[in-house]
């Protein structure tokens, strides 16, 4: 115990996950708490709101068995921090940063405060470098870029955390040479969730270079909002300190953002959308934005956040406000899921804004860009024959109906629907082109002539 | 006496002791003396906005109330520049960080750790090392009023800094004279001996004064066909760009950045990425000024707050961009202050709003919401500016609006929409099938009567081909409806016709792709050859088929690879080709 500790008797009232201690004086926001209870047993919180009269403190842990007779309370007089060192990599700790693998703590190398801070955007550097994922709904048409931020939109049942598993597993491979590592934070997830990517990390033999922080869903909820914040905290030391190319995995933020929910309940705040605070743009946005890259560091922090739309509604807030912080958004479709279809990526509302960085000549090829336009044009289109073949049914459609009809499935079944295979994006391109040389030249609208000359019929 | 904290909550704080403070008075804020603004006043207590992070901040910390309201340094040096929201040059605080912004980077160590004489010293907004060359346009003994032009500054290779008498100011010049001089420098003397210097202040909140508002009939020429031909609208005029997430704000933002008529833009990064921002800054100092043919940066001021800097200073970021671009305005120049997003500075507001416990309105919005908003967008306009002679100078106002779930009947775009004069309505469908500008032509309109303009300075049948694409667009989307619920089969031939024509408009005319190097921009010009042809086809059409062609014939591949190829041509060669293009048609 350090001489910034100081000892309080006046706990006075508990309310779902906040604890209100009377008359503590020279209290720090965001000051990290022990709470030693009458039976000796310990429990930690955090400081989140301070007054004269009284300090608020949020429960990181479990709130059963707490009483305010008899209960110390030590404030350390420091924020939350967690230990920082290369021996975090291939280990295993709980949503609070403690380990779970038997071993011993790490010894730090140095230690910082998990909220972390902005990069100046001056000091950004421009995400640049194409990874391939060796999806080609990811590749060919919603192009993953280091240093971007690219979330998996789900529905319950969805497959999201095998895909998820596929691009670690194929995306490290165009990486070998460089260092490659990836931090995953599991937020309220269950034990089967958890094992599923733990053995993919054993498949991929990447456990060695994964650092895994697990809060599962037995876990108390509000260590869920500091979970994905140490796993970042982690990965920006990584990145910026030893060269890395770190890939974040973050599952699932709807976990995340019920646990925010719950505590602004209990503060008795004006509730926004669904009761979801309205302070919950600022707040996923300090957890999305710490992605990307910075001028004169070789590292990265690449996110892929996995959440799930509760009833597929992409207009809910935790979609809504997610897809306008971070850089696109992968959407996967009950429909095409129910077909069979495997990664069942619904590639119209996917979206990589990051894509044309990543692209082109010199990274991939000087027809991407267009060449995915062009699918994408003409599969909108296709999807429009479709709604109009359930009403008026396959006779009433003309010609050239009939061929975008054929062409957006074909696109589903071929294209987006691979399996666990890996495509290289030179394969993957090829494949685009093939699609598209049913159609007339007269139809391209997206595609130079230059290009067309070059890539169509070839 | 300072004031000392008694409550702390997120961004705010409560303080005693500051009985003597003011409203919106800044203040400093614990011993990291952080930011803050004072927005509320109740007896012995104040509450504080801060502009950072508070973690680590303690209860019983003082407060020192600098007695001055939240203000911007006005001079040369604004323009290549990037600033936070409160006007912090966050180039300076990158020069020997580890790329991070923590209140060490803002405020190092050995300037708050002193005595009460390095109060407030941060970095400052306008780099006082840097000399100016200032060449004096009034001589000693000429009396000078409040915004007359004493001299000038080559700011930039594209702007000529205008040295204005500051407001409030006027005598007769005592001395004045040519040379180099830093920011501080006095430039010229008045009789009575009141300094003038090159940087001034001036409170963020409060509109920079002019003579009058003025009518303006001159449109805001964006060189996009959707914008240009169907919705423009006038220089000193408001717009909002709503739309849900991925419909392209930002990029249409950036666009309007890149290719707006104007001579000075203020781009302000209200609460949005950090990595688009890196894109700008990546971006435009390789890229020139299509009117200029100057870089791009030299008629440019960024203000950035991203999403994770502190919320209050986000909130504070529009007001700052809004007074810098009064600042040029009030030189005579044309300004526009681009937003992305006002959602964002809104959600803020809602966010202080709640820790002040305030009643909330509609979606947890504080009730002053609207009149807010109101306030903001008419700092713009066109204005005759203060001063001897005829100067005007304008403000255009273009804001993205981010609506929840993408619905346009929330309170901030309903807000804003009856203030400004225009809507450009980003649509989700539109998007998803990568139909670029993803602008909604039916939902979308203009108030601004700008025809006269366009029939002076353009030509005489604007307003005509205007109205006949409007009508082909929209006669399109009815019988895509009917389509929809009988099939193809179910259209006249003359239907047909208009069918193909609306298609052909819409994937040729209304796109626009914001990466092509020949497309990304069109000149009115074009926009004109572009309409005549597709017009011509359309007229061509009709006469075809009441001489009984059918629809292969009439729509032969070749027309269709005119329509398509048209946009890519340069204006020079439309000018020489185009008559011939229109013959073979």
């Amino acid at each position: 115990m350090d001489l910034l500790t100081r000892r309080y008797r006046t706990a006075r009232s508990i309310a779902g996950p906040l604890l209100f201690v009377e008359q503590a004086s020279n209290v720090s926001i965001g000051e990290m708490v022990r709470i030693v209870l009458s039976d000796g047993g310990e429990r930690s919180g955090q400081v989140i709101e301070v007054s004269d009269e009284y300090a608020v403190i949020q429960l990181l842990e479990e709130t059963a068995g707490i009483g305010i007779h008899e209960t110390d309370i030590f404030f350390s007089g420091s924020v939350a921090k967690v230990n920082l060192s290369l021996d975090m990599l291939g280990r295993r700790f709980n949503g609070t940063g403690k380990p779970i693998d038997g071993l011993p703590p790490v010894i730090p190398n140095r230690r910082a405060t998990i909220t972390g801070y902005p990069i100046n955007p001056v000091n950004r550097d421009e995400p640049s470098d194409f990874i391939q994922t060796g999806i080609s709904a990811i590749d060919g048409l919603n192009t993953l870029v280091r240093g971007q931020k690219l979330p998996i939109f789900s529905g319950p049942g969805l497959p999201a955390k095998e895909i998820a598993g596929q691009i670690l597993r194929q995306a490290q491979v165009v990486s070998e040479r460089e260092g490659f590592a990836v931090v995953f934070a599991g937020i309220g997830i269950t034990s089967r969730e958890a094992s599923f990517f733990i053995e993919e990390f054993e498949r991929g033999a990447t456990l060695h270079m994964s650092t895994i922080f697990l809060n599962l869903a037995e876990d108390p909820p509000i260590e869920r909002l500091l979970t994905p914040r140490f796993a970042l905290t982690a990965a920006e030391y990584l990145a910026f300190e030893h060269d890395m190319h770190v890939v974040v995995i973050l599952t699932d933020m709807t976990n995340y953002c019920e646990a925010l929910r719950e505590v602004a309940t209990a503060r008795e705040e004006i509730p926004g959308r669904r009761g979801y605070p309205g302070y919950m743009y600022t707040d996923l946005a300090t957890i999305y934005e710490r992605a990307g890259r910075i001028k004169g560091k070789k590292g990265s922090v690449t996110q892929i956040p996995i959440l799930t739309m509760p009833d597929d509604d992409i207009t809910h807030p935790i979609p809504d406000l997610t897809g306008y912080i971070t850089e696109g958004q992968i959407v996967l479709s009950r429909e095409l899921h129910k077909r069979g279809g495997y990664p069942p990526v619904d590639i119209l509302p996917s979206l990589s804004r990051l894509m044309n960085l990543g692209i082109g000549v010199d990274k991939t090829r000087e027809d991407h860009r267009e060449l995915a336009d062009q699918l994408y044009a003409f599969y909108a289109q296709g999807r429009d024959v479709r709604r109009m073949a359930s009403i008026v049914g396959e006779e009433g459609l003309s010609e050239s109906d009939r061929l975008l009809l054929k062409f957006a499935i074909d696109l589903e079944m071929e294209y987006i629907n691979q399996g666990d295979t890996s495509r290289d994006i030179i394969e993957t391109l090829g494949l685009g082109w093939r699609l598209l040389q049913r159609f007339p030249e007269d139809r391209f609208t997206r595609v130079r002539l230059e290009i067309m000359e070059k890539y169509y019929g070839s | 006496m300072p004031g000392i904290i008694t409550k702390i909550s997120g961004p705010t704080v409560v303080a005693r002791n500051m009985r003597t403070s003011k409203m919106y008075n800044l203040v400093f804020v614990g011993k990291m003396r952080l930011l803050g603004e004072v927005i509320r006043i109740d007896g012995d207590r104040a509450t504080i906005q801060v502009y950072e992070e508070t973690t680590g901040l303690t209860l019983g910390d003082e407060i020192i109330d600098t007695g001055e309201p939240l203000c911007v340094e006005l001079g040369p040096g604004l323009l290549s520049n990037i600033f936070d929201g409160v006007q912090r040059p966050l180039e300076e605080i990158a020069k020997g960080s580890a790329g991070f912004i923590s209140t060490e980077t803002l405020k190092p160590l050995n300037l708050f750790q002193g005595q009460g004489d390095t109060l407030g010293v941060t970095i400052p907004s306008l780099n006082r090392a840097r000399k100016w060359r200032f060449v004096p346009s009034v001589k000693g003994g000429e009396e000078v009023e409040e915004g007359d032009i004493i001299g000038t500054i080559q700011e930039t290779t594209t702007i000529t800094h205008r040295v204005m008498v500051p407001p409030d100011v006027r005598g007769v010049i005592a001395e004045i004279s040519e040379g180099e001089f830093s920011v501080e420098d006095g430039i010229a003397v008045l009789e009575g001996g009141t300094d003038i210097t090159l940087v001034r202040k001036w409170p963020v909140r409060r509109p920079r004064p002019f003579k009058k508002k003025a009518a303006s009939v001159i449109p805001f020429i964006t060189g996009q066909r959707i914008i240009d031909t169907l919705f423009p609208i006038a220089m000193g005029g408001s717009v909002i760009i709503p739309g849900g997430f991925g419909t392209g704000k930002t990029v249409l933002e950036q666009t309007l950045a890149k290719f707006a008529k104007t001579d000075i833009i203020i781009y302000i990064g209200c609460g949005e990425r950090g990595n688009e921002i890196a894109e700008v800054l990546a971006d435009f100092p390789g890229l020139t000024d299509p009117y200029t043919g100057h870089p791009l940066m030299d008629r440019t001021t960024l203000v950035v707050n991203t999403s994770n800097m502190p919320v209050a200073a986000r909130e504070a970021s529009i007001y700052t961009g809004i007074t810098i671009g009064e600042y040029y305005r009030d030189m005579g120049y044309n300004v526009a202050v681009l937003a992305d997003s006002i959602s964002r500075w809104a959600e803020a507001m809602r966010e202080i709003s709640g820790r002040l416990e305030e009643l909330p309105g509609e979606e947890g919005f504080p009730m002053y919401l609207a009149s807010r908003l109101a306030a903001f967008y008419e700092r713009g306009g066109l204005v005759e500016c203060l001063g001897k002679g005829e100067r005007k100078g304008s403000v255009t106002v273009c804001t993205a609006i981010s609506p929840p779930g993408g619905d346009f009947s929330e309170p901030v775009t309903q807000s804003a929409m009856r203030v400004t004069g225009a809507m450009w309505a980003l649509d989700t469908n539109l998007a998803r099938r990568r139909h670029y500008p993803a602008i909604n032509w039916g939902r979308s309109f203009s108030l601004y009567h700008l025809d006269g303009w366009f029939k002076e300075c353009v030509v005489d049948d604007w307003p005509r081909l205007r109205s006949e694409l409007m009508t082909i667009l929209q006669r399109e989307e009815e019988l895509q409806d009917i389509v929809q619920l009988l099939g193809p089969d179910s259209l006249r031939d003359r239907d047909r016709i208009v069918a193909e024509m609306g298609r052909l408009l819409r994937e040729n005319y209304l796109q626009q792709s914001p990466y092509s190097p020949v497309d990304a921009f069109c000149s009115l010009e074009k926009q004109y050859w572009m309409l005549k042809i597709f017009f011509k086809v359309y007229e061509t059409a009709l006469r075809e088929l009441s001489e009984g062609r059918n629809m292969d014939e009439i729509f032969t591949e070749e027309r269709k690879i005119i329509l398509r190829d048209v946009k890519n041509m340069r204006v020079e060669k439309l000018e020489t080709e185009g008559k011939d293009i229109i013959n073979r048609i």
